[in-house]
C-alpha cells in the first residue's frame, strides 16, 4: 500500500480491505477531463427546477406562444410528404433549402451571404465546438468579453484553451481594453486564435455593442490577424430599435458568425449554423462530419417547414413583446426593491440583467441562503475563466411570468438583505468590488453594468 | 424475519425534496429504487410534493422508505407525517431524527454516553450581532482552538464547512456556514483518518458494519470529493488495528442506541494519532448514492443492497403489523 498522510490510520497487524475508488477508469480519462467534477453550485440548482423556486438563473426560451398547431401541421406534412427523406442521413453541411432560409434570416442584418458558406449544426453551441475544433491547441489563447458565456467558456476549458478576458461598458467590449489584452498576450509568447463575442444582448451582461465601436473592434482584430468568433443568438430579440448590422455584415474574411434559431423559434430542434469564409467552411464540414456525419435532417427539415409556411418574423415581434413585458417586470421590481447599492443594467433586448452586489458580498456564497427562500440565479463567477465576478449575478427575466419575477426579486431582496446583515456583523465586507475572501481583483474593471439605476 | 409474512404491495421510494441537498437524495432514491426492483419488489419513486399525501392516502403503499437529505428529510418532519398516515415506514422515529440531525444536541448526548467528541460550540448568528462578532469569535478561538472546523448545525454532504487554520479564516468561514442555516458549530479539527460506520439493525438487533475508510484527493471531504466519482479513495474494511477497529464499530453501535435510532444508520468519525475514534455526527438518512459509504459497506459485509433494503422494509412492515 502506498504512504498514507493519515496519522490514524494504522498500518501494522491489520485486517487489509480493498480500496476503491468507485470509478475504475479515473486513471483513464484524459487531462481535460480533469474539470468535470460535482459542484455544490450544480447541487443547489437541482432545486431550482422545482415550481416553488422562482428561477431567475435559467435561460430556457419561453415557447408558450408558439402555434403549436401550425408546427404539428408542419412536421405532419413533413413526415407525410418527405419522411423517407427526413428521416434519412443528410449532408454534413446541412439541408440546403434550409441554408438558403438561413442566409435569408442573416440578411436582416446586413449579411450578404452564399448558402454554400453556411454549416448547419447542432444548435450554436455545436459551432463554438467546432470552430475550437478546428483552430486551437491547448494552451492557445481565446479573448472573451468579461463576462462571457459559461457554455462558451465551458467549450474553451475543454479544448484547454487559456481564456483572456477584455472588459466591456455600456457600448461593449471596450477597444482599448481588447488592444491591451492582445498586447499582454502577445507580450506572453501566447498565441491568440480568435476573439470570442456576442455583440447584441450580451449573454450574461445584457447589453450591446454600439455601431460606432463595431467597426474600431473590427479594426483592432484585423491588425492583430486574430478572427473574430461572432455569436449572435439574440440579435433579432430587441425591444425598440431595428438590429444593428453584425460585425460580419462588414468583414467577411476576419469573422466567423454563428446563428441560432433557439431564440427566435424553438431550441428542442437544436439547430443553429457557422457562416465562415471558404477554407474554414471546408475544414468546419470535415469536423462535423467527424462529430455527428451530419446535423439531424429532421429537425433542419422540420425548421425548415415552419419558416417557409409561417409568418416567422410575425412570431419573433410577438416574443420581443412578451419578453419586453418580462424585462420591464424585472426592473420594475428591482427599482422597487432592491438594496441602493446594488447595480444593475436596463437591457434593450435578449434574456439577461447583470446584477451587482455591494462590494464584499458573494454571490455563489449566498447562493444556499435564496434556495432556502426559493430563488435561483447565476453567481457571476459562471462567466469568467479566472475566479472573478464574484460580486455580480446573472438575472434572466426570459422564462417566468411577470408576477414571478417580481415575487423572486422580492426574495432575493429580502436575502441580500439578510446577506448584508450578517458580513457586516462579522466585517467581511469589502470596500472594493470582488474583494473579500481572497478573490482577484482588476483595479481597472468596470462592471458592464454601467447604466446604472 | 424469516417467518414474517412476505411482503406484497409496492414500496414508495421518497427522494428530491427542497433541501440544498435534492441533487444528492435523488441520486440515494434512483440507486436504493433499482437495488429493490432487483430484489423483485415493486417500486414507485416519488418527490415530496403538494399531491405526495393525497395519493398516499388514495393508495398506501405496503412501505415508504424515506431517502430525503437535509432538512423535512432528516429533522422527522416527513416521518412524522408518515406516523400520521399509519403507514409503515424505513428508518428512525421524528424525535430521534430531531436530535441526531441536530449536530450540536447529538454531540451532546454522544459525550453522555460516554463518547468522544471534539469540543465545539454552536450559536445562532443573533449572537455574533447582538455580542459583537470579533468578540465572541476571541472566545471562540480560545475555546475550540485551532484548527477548527465551522459548519451548519442541520446540513449534510459537507455543505457550507470550512477549515479555518488562521484567526483570520474564521469570519469568512462563519458567513459561508451561515448561508446554510441560522446556527453554526464551530468545533475542534482533529487530524486523523476519516471512517464512516454503518449500524444495521437485523433480527439479532444492530450490527455495525465494516468501517469505510475515506482518503480525499484533496485531503478535504468536501461536497466535490463526495459526489465525484474517481476523486476520493475508500478502503473497505478501513485498514484498522484490530482494537481501533472494535472501538470504532462500538462508538457507532453506542451512537446508535443513546440516539435511539432505527434501522440504519451511519456514524461519520475521525481517528486521531493515538488510535481514538471522535464522534463527529450521526446520519438518519444516509446518502446511498453510486459513492456514497453504506453501499460499500453493505457490500463489504458481504450482503446485496436490494436484500438488505428489502430486509428493512419487511421489518418496517412487520413492525406497524405487530402494533395493530
Amino acid at each position: 500500500m502506498p504512504a498514507t498522510p493519515y496519522p490514524g490510520r494504522v498500518t501494522r497487524d491489520v485486517q487489509h480491505g480493498s480500496s476503491t475508488r468507485l470509478d475504475s477508469y479515473v486513471d483513464r480519462y484524459a487531462a481535460r477531463t480533469r474539470g468535470m467534477t460535482a459542484s455544490e453550485i450544480r447541487a443547489l440548482f437541482s432545486v431550482a427546477s422545482r415550481p416553488e423556486v422562482v428561477s431567475l438563473a435559467g435561460g430556457m426560451p419561453n415557447i408558450s406562444g408558439l402555434p403549436l398547431d401550425v408546427v404539428g401541421g408542419a412536421i405532419h406534412d413533413l413526415v407525410a410528404q418527405q419522411g423517407s427523406v427526413a428521416m434519412q442521413y443528410g449532408s454534413g453541411q446541412g439541408v440546403p433549402e434550409l441554408r438558403e432560409q438561413i442566409c435569408d434570416v442573416m440578411a436582416l442584418e446586413g449579411i450578404d451571404a452564399h448558402p454554400d458558406d453556411v454549416v448547419v449544426t447542432v444548435g450554436s453551441q455545436q459551432a463554438v465546438d467546432l470552430v475550437t475544433r478546428i483552430f486551437c491547441d491547448p494552451g492557445d489563447v481565446v479573448i472573451c468579453e468579461a463576462p462571457s458565456y459559461v457554455g462558451a467558456l465551458g467549450v474553451f476549458r475543454a479544448y484547454q484553451c487559456d481564456v483572456v478576458h477584455a472588459e466591456m461598458d455600456a457600448d461593449g467590449l471596450v477597444p482599448e481594453a481588447l488592444r491591451q489584452a492582445i498586447m499582454a498576450t502577445k507580450a506572453a509568447g501566447k498565441t491568440i486564435k480568435f476573439l470570442y463575442t456576442i455583440p447584441n444582448y450580451h449573454n450574461p451582461a445584457g447589453i450591446s455593442m454600439s455601431p460606432e465601436r463595431r467597426p474600431e473592434i473590427l479594426e483592432i482584430c484585423r491588425e492583430a490577424d486574430i478572427l473574430v468568433l461572432e455569436d449572435n443568438p439574440y440579435g433579432l430579440l430587441g425591444f425598440d430599435r431595428e438590429p444593428y448590422r453584425a460585425l460580419r455584415a462588414d468583414e467577411a474574411e476576419g469573422v466567423i458568425y454563428l446563428g441560432s434559431f433557439s431564440k427566435t423559434f424553438a431550441p428542442g430542434f437544436r439547430v443553429g449554423w457557422a457562416l465562415a469564409p471558404h477554407a474554414v467552411r471546408e475544414k468546419l464540414v470535415l469536423a462535423q462530419e467527424s462529430a455527428t456525419l451530419c446535423p439531424p435532417q429532421f429537425s433542419q427539415m422540420a425548421v425548415s417547414a415552419y419558416l417557409a409556411t409561417h409568418d416567422w418574423q410575425g412570431q419573433v415581434k410577438e416574443f420581443r413583446e412578451m419578453y419586453r413585458e418580462r424585462r420591464d417586470a424585472m426592473i420594475d421590481a428591482l427599482d422597487d426593491l432592491m438594496p441602493a447599492s446594488c447595480r444593475w443594467n436596463v437591457p434593450d433586448g435578449g434574456f439577461y440583467v447583470w446584477l451587482t452586489l455591494p462590494p464584499g458580498i458573494d454571490a455563489k456564497l449566498m447562493l444556499p441562503r435564496a434556495v432556502t427562500a426559493r430563488v435561483a440565479y447565476v453567481p457571476g463567477t459562471a462567466f469568467f475563466s479566472d475566479g472573478f465576478g464574484s460580486s455580480s449575478m446573472r438575472l434572466s427575466f426570459c422564462y417566468p411570468t411577470p408576477e414571478r419575477i417580481r415575487e423572486g426579486v422580492r426574495r432575493l431582496a429580502g436575502v441580500l438583505e439578510a446577506e448584508m446583515e450578517l458580513h457586516a456583523t462579522f466585517g467581511t465586507l469589502s470596500a472594493e468590488p470582488d474583494g473579500g475572501r481572497g478573490l482577484p481583483t482588476r483595479s481597472d474593471y468596470e462592471s458592464p453594468s454601467t447604466d446604472v439605476n | 424475519m424469516d417467518d414474517a409474512a412476505p411482503l406484497t404491495g409496492r414500496v414508495v421510494v421518497l427522494a428530491g425534496g427542497l433541501s440544498h441537498e435534492r441533487d444528492v437524495s435523488l441520486r440515494s432514491g434512483r440507486r436504493v429504487a433499482e437495488a429493490l426492483r432487483g430484489a423483485g419488489i415493486e417500486v414507485e419513486e416519488r418527490d415530496v410534493d403538494g399531491r405526495l399525501l393525497p395519493d398516499l392516502a388514495a393508495h398506501p403503499p405496503a412501505c415508504v422508505v424515506p431517502l430525503l437529505h437535509g432538512e423535512t428529510g432528516e429533522d422527522g418532519a416527513i416521518r412524522e407525517v408518515l406516523e400520521l398516515l399509519d403507514l409503515p415506514y424505513v428508518g428512525s422515529r421524528p424525535a430521534a431524527c430531531r436530535t441526531a440531525f441536530d449536530k450540536p444536541v447529538a454531540k451532546e448526548i454522544a459525550e453522555r454516553a460516554g463518547l468522544s467528541t471534539p469540543t465545539a460550540v454552536a450559536l445562532p448568528h443573533e449572537t455574533f450581532r447582538e455580542l459583537g462578532a470579533a468578540a465572541v469569535m476571541d472566545a471562540l478561538l480560545n475555546r475550540v482552538g485551532l484548527p477548527l472546523m465551522v459548519k451548519p448545525a442541520k446540513s449534510g454532504s459537507a455543505l457550507g464547512c470550512s477549515v479555518v487554520r488562521e484567526p483570520g479564516e474564521l469570519a469568512g468561514a462563519m458567513v459561508h456556514a451561515f448561508a446554510y442555516g441560522s446556527t453554526a458549530l464551530v468545533e475542534r479539527f482533529i487530524e486523523g483518518y476519516e471512517v464512516a460506520v454503518s449500524v444495521l439493525e437485523g433480527p439479532e438487533g444492530p450490527a455495525a458494519l465494516p468501517a469505510v475508510g475515506i482518503e480525499p484527493d484533496g485531503g478535504f471531504y468536501d461536497y466535490t470529493a463526495r459526489y465525484t466519482a474517481g476523486s476520493t479513495r475508500f478502503v473497505v474494511p478501513a485498514e484498522l488495528e484490530p482494537d481501533v477497529a472494535r472501538a470504532c464499530a462500538d462508538t457507532a453501535l453506542a451512537a446508535h442506541a443513546a440516539l435511539g435510532l432505527r434501522d440504519l444508520s451511519r456514524t461519520d468519525l475521525i481517528i486521531d494519532a493515538a488510535g481514538t475514534p471522535w464522534f463527529l455526527e450521526v446520519n438518519v438518512a444516509p446518502g446511498m448514492t453510486e459513492t456514497s459509504t453504506v453501499p460499500l459497506a453493505i457490500q463489504a459485509a458481504g450482503l446485496d443492497l436490494g436484500e438488505t433494503v428489502t430486509g428493512l422494509v419487511q421489518r418496517a412492515v412487520d413492525r406497524v403489523r405487530t402494533l395493530s
